[in-house]
């Protein structure tokens, strides 16, 4: 069964965003680095870029397959994991931790309110 | 409904990761690409093969019948040995690729790809002048033990000596108590072997190997690592790198055409291609720039598009983004540069020797 921390927000798109004060820290879910399989590139927005919520920002790449990366949140990119270009297989071995991907500043921080919790996601991973 | 091998249980017991392959329900990855292909480099890995198809030739003609079909030469080769060969049309482009197996001059069996059966099945059936074939695909499973560790694991399983069994050659015996093609053919660039055995063994058999194996390290791969290993040795994948657009001759697959020997299908419009000369040609590329080349992604010279990408993808052997595409004859030598569309990126690229991985 796939790990959902409580205390993180999710999409629907599999992606999950911590929210610190302002600024939402993004990654993908277990789930979504489980069905990705080895991760090995990722592309990422710059930082400053502006982004809108469900926005592809980036994109992460498996041996087999290229996947979408949606933006959960609408705001500016004020930070992106460089440490991914030489290691991408974080994603896989760290998806809360080291395979984070970047940070956006909320330009509307009741935008998170719309983002689902932890039973909700593990709802939808039940029913996937 | 998606078509099952007779291993589709052990896959699924093994944890196997399932998807649709042209109508077959298989294993993409146990364990995961990277690792499954790591321990066929390094170690031994198993792959259900099953899903392709076997169609027989017996009888006296059998080789002459097949002869006209293929591009290879069975004529040139002995009993026990087979032969990677095109399947062509009038164009010299490909119905598929084959091995075609040589028993005797009175029994040829022909491998074919999965999603080519019943059109091979029916081509062949209307193209053969003298032997009928026969679609044996439901009687066979097949299963390839490939990597450094194969012959040691096959070897203790089976009588049959098969340090005696060279490259592209076969034996039948038993492995396992079961009877077998031992044919030392593979599509990893490693040793290895395909083992041919009646379908109601291959459960058997596919545990035999497991068990046996446990001491060199072995592991259920899926057609993940099978992409990824064959890429990295440009072998050609039928829908891929070779399809009916595109010539025996452009996909540098000349080795395969034998067009010295007597007529097959094709013949008379390759010989007329090499002495026009070719205008495209398969290459294997490195990208120079970040990001992963992919199927059906333009190649790009000054900003036009001139090729496409046939296959792509990261190779774990050899850490780097590697790629096989057409491209206009003269972009084609070692050294030549272009760009491939990654999304709306040009990222650039340069033509390599291949394989892409040399075994160290």
């Amino acid at each position: 069964m796939a790990n959902v921390p409580g205390d993180l927000k999710y999409t629907e798109d599999h992606e999950w965003a911590r929210v610190q004060g302002k600024v939402v820290v993004v990654g993908v879910t277990d789930h979504a680095q489980t069905s990705l399989g080895d991760v090995v590139y990722v592309e990422l927005p710059k930082v400053g870029a502006k982004v809108s919520k469900g926005d592809a920002v980036g994109t992460i790449e498996s041996v087999k397959a290229v996947s979408e990366l949606f933006s959960p949140v609408s705001g500016t990119v004020v930070k992106v994991n460089d440490e991914l270009s030489e290691s991408p297989e974080d994603i896989n071995m760290e998806p809360y931790g080291d395979g984070w991907l970047l940070e956006i500043e909320l330009s509307d921080p009741k935008q998170v309110d719309g983002l689902l919790d932890a039973a909700a996601y593990t709802e939808l991973l039940k029913n996937a | 409904m998606a078509r099952q091998t007779p291993l589709n249980e052990a896959h699924r017991k093994l944890g196997a990761r399932m998807v649709d392959f042209a109508g077959w329900d298989m294993p993409v990855q146990y364990s995961g690409i990277i690792d499954e292909h790591e321990t066929v480099r390094t170690a031994v890995g198993l792959f259900d093969v099953s899903h392709m198809g076997e169609v027989e030739f017996t009888g006296p003609g059998a080789l002459e019948t097949v002869n006209g079909l293929i591009s290879n030469d069975l004529a040139r080769i002995a009993d026990g040995q087979a032969v990677y060969a095109g399947l062509l049309d009038e164009r010299g482009t490909f119905v598929d690729d084959v091995v075609a197996y040589r028993f005797s001059p009175e029994r040829i069996l022909i491998c074919v790809n999965s999603s080519n059966r019943e059109k091979d099945f029916a081509w062949m059936k209307a193209h053969a002048q003298g032997v009928t074939p026969v679609d044996r695909s439901d009687d066979f499973a097949q299963i390839a033990v490939q990597g450094p560790k194969a012959a040691s694991l096959v070897q203790r399983l089976t009588k049959t000596d098969v340090s005696k069994i060279g490259t592209y050659r076969f034996a039948e015996g038993e492995v396992a108590g079961i009877p077998s093609i031992i044919s030392r053919t593979g599509y990893t660039g490693e040793d290895g072997f395909e083992l041919y055995c009646p379908a109601k063994d291959a459960v058997a058999l596919w545990d035999a190997l497991l068990t046996e194996g446990q001491q060199d390290g072995v592991k259920p791969c899926g057609l993940g690592a099978r992409d990824s290993l064959r890429t990295e040795m440009k072998y050609a994948l039928y829908g891929n790198d070779i399809d009916d657009q595109h010539t025996a001759l452009e996909a540098g697959l000349g080795w395969i055409v034998k067009l010295d020997k007597a007529a097959f299908i094709g013949k008379e419009a390759l010989v007329a291609q090499k002495a026009a000369g070719l205008k495209r040609k398969l290459v294997g590329f490195e990208l120079t720039g970040n990001g992963i080349p992919r199927h059906g992604y333009a190649i790009l010279k000054d900003g036009a598009r001139v090729g496409e990408v046939t296959s792509g993808t990261k190779g774990p052997s050899v850490n780097k983004a590697i790629g096989i595409g057409y491209v206009p004859a003269e972009l084609a030598a070692e050294g030549s540069t272009f760009d491939v569309d990654i999304r709306g990126r040009a990222v650039p690229a340069v033509v390599v020797k291949t394989p892409f991985y040399k075994k160290p």
